[in-house]
């Protein structure tokens, strides 16, 4: 195939991967690899570091937004952020002795639990911090914006979200996904912050723990900059596409239609990773 | 310095403007230079056959920060992308980097801890290669 044809076929399947992961909200990188390997037979390291690149653009891209609006907690994405990184770390180093076929089915069951929490019944829970706990001494209550009024919220449970993060850090690095789905189970269901907290303060973090691992595959040589191109800018015009739908229509039946696709995308990751193919 | 989450709120206000206008210049900055280089490969390269079905790792002067300021200054265009790359990786270190500066003008000591570790462990990755 001739470059050009693969730089166009690549642009195309990198917008929908960027539309899919803005209205599903699991980011681009869960959708981009699958069709990176299975769609254009795409070594799954390559297909890895270019996923990698396009969740930092993604992640970066829309948390300028959400900083700004004040919904990001930028403290506690700080310091669990040291829990990611160092996870991701120390996933680029598992990454060495971990097979191709092996990756593949992790990644199809993570795409699983990714389809499954995406479909989930969302509650906007608010707690208090208990005095003298860690997340009062890290002072990491806030506040956000809330049907107009400005919320005050605590958070509990600080030493639990830290060792998710350190799971979703490796996830990350091993499967070149921004593991939004760990980050958010980690600060909604176990640190009890807002959901729309936990949800823009997981992307704010994923720029971070992304950026780690993809230094580490820049010297082994995972990113090839030919296929990053349209790769990165693919993603990017389909996420921005995808916030622009996100404000315009109900998005239900569509993220119901892409959840499917998702599924089966992860089935075939599954069967494929198993039967020694990829 | 006072405790309540309104103050604390209050306090970083103007670090999150500041991070949100970094973040956004990051990216337009690195999709551009990413583009130019994509056009410039394409108009040379278009015709080349390309394959990834099996790895290969990329060529040294694409693996290090040095090597690809090297290409870019041959007028490489898969360097102009990769350099685009890096723009997009140094990103988030630059976010880190503001929050230190964010948070020791708030003289609160212990989150400049906490940006200066992630803010090392992503030099090491970036420099060292982990």
């Amino acid at each position: 195939m001739h470059v050009l044809t693969f730089t166009l076929l690549t642009l195309a399947g990198a917008l929908f991967a960027g539309l899919i992961g803005a209205l599903t909200g699991l980011g681009g990188g869960v959708v981009l690899v699958p069709l990176l390997t299975l769609g254009l037979g795409v070594d799954i390291r390559y297909a890895i570091g270019a996923s990698l690149v396009c969740v930092i653009a993604t992640s970066s891209g829309a948390a300028a937004a959400f900083v700004r609006e004040g919904f990001t907690n930028i403290r506690v994405g700080m310091f669990l952020e040291i829990a990611t990184t160092v996870g991701a770390l120390l996933g680029t180093v598992v990454a060495v002795f971990v097979s191709s076929s092996t990756l593949a089915v992790i990644f199809g069951i993570v795409l699983l639990l990714s389809a499954a929490q995406s479909l989930r019944h969302r509650a906007e829970h608010i707690t208090v911090t208990r005095p003298g706990s860690l997340g009062d001494r890290l002072r990491l209550a806030s506040t956000y914006p809330h049907e107009g009024e400005i919320v005050s919220y605590g958070v509990e449970h600080v030493p639990t979200g830290f060792a998710l993060m350190f799971v979703a850090g490796i996830l990350s690095a091993l499967l070149g996904i921004g593991s939004g789905v760990v980050k958010v189970l980690a600060m909604d269901r176990a640190m009890h912050l807002p959901y729309k907290v936990s949800t823009t303060t997981s992307n704010f973090m994923i720029g971070v723990t992304a950026a780690a691992s993809a230094g580490v595959y820049l010297h082994r040589g995972y990113i090839d900059p030919i296929l990053v191109m349209p790769v990165v800018l693919g993603v990017l015009a389909g996420a921005t596409l995808g916030a622009r739908v996100l404000a315009r229509v109900s998005v239900k039946p569509l993220r119901l239609l892409f959840t499917i696709v998702i599924v089966v995308l992860a089935l075939e990751m599954l069967y494929q990773g198993w039967t020694k193919r990829i | 310095m006072s405790l309540t989450p309104e103050s604390t709120a209050h306090e970083d206000y103007e670090l999150e403007q500041r991070l949100g206008i970094l973040l956004r210049a990051g990216v337009i900055l690195s999709a551009t230079v990413t583009l130019i280089g994509g056009i410039l490969y394409l108009l040379q390269h278009g015709g080349d056959s390309a394959s990834y079905h099996v790895f290969v790792s990329e060529p040294a002067g694409l693996r290090t920060v040095g090597g690809v300021i090297g290409g870019v200054a041959r007028g490489d265009s898969a360097s102009i992308i990769q350099l685009g790359v890096l723009l997009l990786i140094a990103t988030p270190v630059a976010r880190v980097f503001i929050s230190v500066i964010g948070f020791a003008r708030e003289r609160d000591w212990m989150y400049v801890g906490c940006s200066l570790i992630v803010l090392a462990l992503l030099v090491y990755s970036l420099a060292h290669g982990g």
